[in-house]
């Protein structure tokens, strides 16, 4: 799938991001090419999440650039981002728990104007999660994990983004649900979103994905095809699970 | 299908102490004054409104302690029976034994000195008039029995429950509002409606059984029909819908028309100055019901309004007297207003809850200190304030009096419930919502925050400034002391009691909380005392407000349900051992 041809949808240019003194991210390169998935491998406090966070603008990088189709979007507001084809599935889900699940998945869309079109989006979902569709005027807090990570992604699938960033899909669900839930990453991807998913589980991730990176305190320091990651030993050791 | 565990039983220690806190209730009633002061009242024959405060507390601890537990998964469903009877008349005799002793202690020890309300004429009332040992006695039986009675209240059936509550409010409604429906009944020409209702005072015996039988047995068979009939009307068809729907907001219209010609002077008075507090109370709700924004300096906006049009119109205004009408001064208030919401939006975009709280509230303490600065005197008056400023004008015709000003103020209320109805449904509406429940993730859905507080902060700021250019030209004066927090504070009360995010509950709860205590005046000295115990109970017990908006009920009884689904799992594991 991966064609290193094409120019990158998303990329991260020599990102360095700071919390007031502390410095989270390093000189970060990262790339996202047109339907590819991308995984970005790390421990705790390696920084994966503040690279989500500073793709979306909820905090500036103090030096680098971060592009989107090759135009720098340093600067620019969240919502702005999202409405140039950014979206994403947060840790934990996080869906509006007191809202409906349709009221979920119009927020996705919130930006969007496109009326016929946010319809037949709708209709995309229901066929990718039949269950969602069940569940419409439920309350999205009373659904079961599974269930919630189906309107998660729905939800992000709403704003029709180019690139789909992930943080930790696999995060509080049983081993069932992590697998169907990559197969449903697989799925997206397959119907032309580019992926970006962030994870502990490394195993799982370079299972689907085209590319991976590895991010160790703050720096990129393994960066290969999923392939040469899994067979790499070094990355066996540390992240594999094997001794 | 698993055995369910015995159902869980009322406890009867518990009830003691609910008895006792009723008795300290009551005690704390009668030493702040307020049993003395109601006993002026009327409601039929001998019983006073102080004994029917009494007759409530009692009745309503034994209602209480007799309430059977709430029903958890894995439980049989509780039955109520003689237990939770026995419980009402613990909780009744618990706190009746402590009032005797208030009594027997009152009566003989002076404590005038350090309670200047525990009077002999106190005793008096509370021991029925008569000798201290008998009246303390008949004090603790009859609270035993109201307990009693509030016990039993709970073996009857949901419907009748309602029907007997409701009779009981209604009743002491009337006898109260008398000063009310005398004005009506004369605009109306049916004098002999509150002839035949009431004797010289309270409640005449034909008035009680009227007012017993209408309002008992609409309780008991409209009960269900009016939600069937909301049900009728949503499954009509949309054109059929809007039509009935029309139908219903002419009449209310042509209704609230009329109420200033059929009531009077005095009670216009009385809903004007509610008016105006429901215009402002609507306004708070959009900024702390639909966006979650809790503002505790709201205030200073009602303060901008009335500043800003006392400036432009008052002939004497110290600085510069454009003296504007009203109509041309309003686009200027508006804009004033907005500049407000912006100034105090922009430094708390990053502040959330309590923060947020804190900082609101030195804003609206800020605000009345400059309008009351030397600094601002030019300009404002400082502590003279502005004087005469001019009646609401429309061509030729002048606005004077409250008649007048009824209909001024019940064109910006409904105005604001408009543009309330409408911005909820809208898509900033939406993101109020989404922000109110997640902001970063709202954020991440593409809501842009900083707009959408900094909206929620001007619209408020706009409504309640209409508020205060109202209040302006209805008293004719402004002056710094009246934007005190305390009236950010009434007006959070009025939207908390009437329910967070429904306008109609906001409506009830500003005509409840504001006009009653005008209408009572032995209500006026306990006001805040009424509104801090209301907010309590209401926090505790009915957080979503009188007339929840669904919503914000799903919302707040969410965790119930959480809660529910967490002990599910214990009592299995109680059942396994």
């Amino acid at each position: 799938m991966s064609s290193s041809e094409t120019s990158p949808i998303l990329e991260l240019r020599e990102v360095t991001t700071h919390y007031g003194p502390i410095q989270v991210l390093k000189e970060v390169n990262v790339e996202i090419r047109a339907g590819e998935i991308v995984c970005l491998l790390g421990g705790n406090a390696s920084g994966k999440t503040t690279t989500l966070k500073t793709i979306l603008g909820y905090v500036e990088p103090t030096e680098g650039q971060v592009l989107l189709d090759g135009e720098a979007i340093n600067g620019i507001a969240t919502d702005d981002r999202v409405n140039k084809g950014i979206s994403m599935v947060p840790e934990n889900r996080r869906l509006f728990k007191r809202m409906t699940v349709m009221e979920n998945l119009q927020l996705g869309a919130y930006l969007r104007r496109d009326k016929d079109e946010i319809g037949q989006d709708m209709e995309r979902v229901f066929d990718l999660f039949p269950r969602v569709k069940e569940r419409l005027s439920q309350r999205a807090g009373t659904l079961s994990g599974g269930e919630q990570q189906m309107v998660a992604v729905g939800r992000a699938l709403m704003a029709r983004p180019k690139v789909l960033l992930m943080d930790e899909p696999s995060m509080g669900l049983a081993p069932v649900l992590v697998a169907q839930n990559f197969e449903i990453i697989e799925q997206i991807n397959e119907q032309g979103t580019a992926v970006f998913v962030v994870e502990q589980n490394a195993n799982m991730a370079l299972s689907i994905a085209d590319r991976g990176y590895v991010l160790q305190t703050g720096r990129i320091v393994l960066a290969d095809t999923a392939q040469g990651l899994l067979n790499n030993p070094q990355m066996r050791q540390a992240y594999l699970g094997e001794i | 299908m698993t055995e369910l565990l015995a159902a869980r039983q009322v406890k009867l220690g518990d009830a003691i102490k609910t008895g006792l806190v009723a008795g300290i209730v009551a005690i704390f009633v009668s030493a702040i004054g307020m049993v003395q002061r109601f006993d002026s009242r009327i409601i039929f024959s001998s019983v006073t409104f102080s004994y029917v405060l009494l007759i409530g507390i009692f009745a309503g601890s034994g209602y209480q302690a007799a309430r059977p537990p709430l029903r958890l998964e894995g439980y049989e469903a509780p039955k109520a029976g003689v237990r939770n009877v026995l419980a009402g008349l613990l909780a009744g005799t618990a706190g009746g034994i402590l009032l005797a002793l208030f009594i027997l202690v009152a009566g003989t020890a002076n404590l005038r000195p350090i309670f200047p309300n525990i009077s002999p004429e106190l005793v008096e009332i509370l021991a029925f008039g008569r000798e201290l040992g008998l009246g303390a006695t008949l004090a603790a039986l009859a609270a035993a029995v109201l307990g009693l009675l509030g016990g039993a209240l709970q073996l009857v059936p949901q419907r009748l429950k309602k029907a007997i509550g409701g009779t009981f409010l209604w009743i002491v409604l009337f006898a109260l509002l008398r000063g009310v429906l005398a004005p009506v009944t004369r605009g109306l020409g049916i004098t002999s409606l509150t002839d035949l209702l009431y004797e010289r005072q309270g409640l005449s015996i034909a008035g009680l059984v009227a007012v017993a039988v209408v309002v008992f047995s609409s309780y008991f068979f409209l009960a269900g029909r009016v939600r069937a009939a909301r049900g009728g009307l949503e499954r009509l068809p949309e054109n059929r819908r809007r039509i009935v729907v029309l139908a219903g907001l002419a009449v209310v219209t042509l209704f609230l028309g009329a109420i200033p010609q059929v009531v009077g002077v005095f009670l216009s008075e009385v809903l004007s100055a509610a008016g105006i507090f429901l215009l402002m109370a609507l306004g708070l709700n959009i900024v702390v019901g639909f966006a979650g924004l809790l503002d505790l300096g709201y205030v200073a906006f009602f303060a901008v309004g009335a500043y800003t049009t006392a400036v432009l119109t008052s002939p004497i205004s110290p600085r510069f007297t454009p003296e504007l009408t009203f109509w041309a001064a309003l686009p200027f208030v508006i804009l004033t207003a907005a500049i407000a919401g912006i100034m105090v939006g922009t430094p708390v975009l990053r502040m959330r809850g309590d923060y947020l709280a804190i900082v609101t509230l030195g804003f609206g303490e800020i605000a009345r200190l400059l309008f009351l600065s030397d600094w601002l005197e030019p300009t404002f008056g400082a502590a003279r304030g502005i004087r005469r400023v001019p009646d609401i004008a429309l061509g030729p015709i002048v606005m004077k009096g409250p008649q007048d000003y009824y209909y001024a103020i019940l064109l910006f209320v409904l105005l604001a419930a408009y543009v309330s109805w409408a911005l909820q449904e809208s898509r900033i509406g939406r993101a109020w919502m989404a922000m109110r429940e997640d902001e970063s993730v709202a954020e991440a859905m593409g809501v842009n925050i900083v707009a959408a507080k900094l909206w929620a902060f001007v619209i408020g700021a706009i409504i309640a400034s209409f508020g205060g250019a109202l209040f302006a030209t209805r008293i004719g004066s402004v002056f710094p002391q009246t934007f005190s927090v305390v009236v950010s504070v009434t007006i959070l009360v009025l939207v908390i009691v009437g329910g967070l995010a429904s306008i109609p509950g906001v409506m009830l709860g500003a005509l409840a909380l504001v006009a009653l205590p005008e209408l009572l005046r032995e209500f006026e000295q306990f006001r805040f005392l009424i509104y801090g115990a209301l907010l309590i109970f209401m926090m505790l017990k009915r957080p979503e407000g009188l007339i929840p908006s669904r919503r914000r009920t799903r919302e707040l009884h969410e965790e119930e349900v959480e809660q529910d689904a967490w002990l599910k799992a214990e009592a299995a594991k109680q059942e396994a051992n």
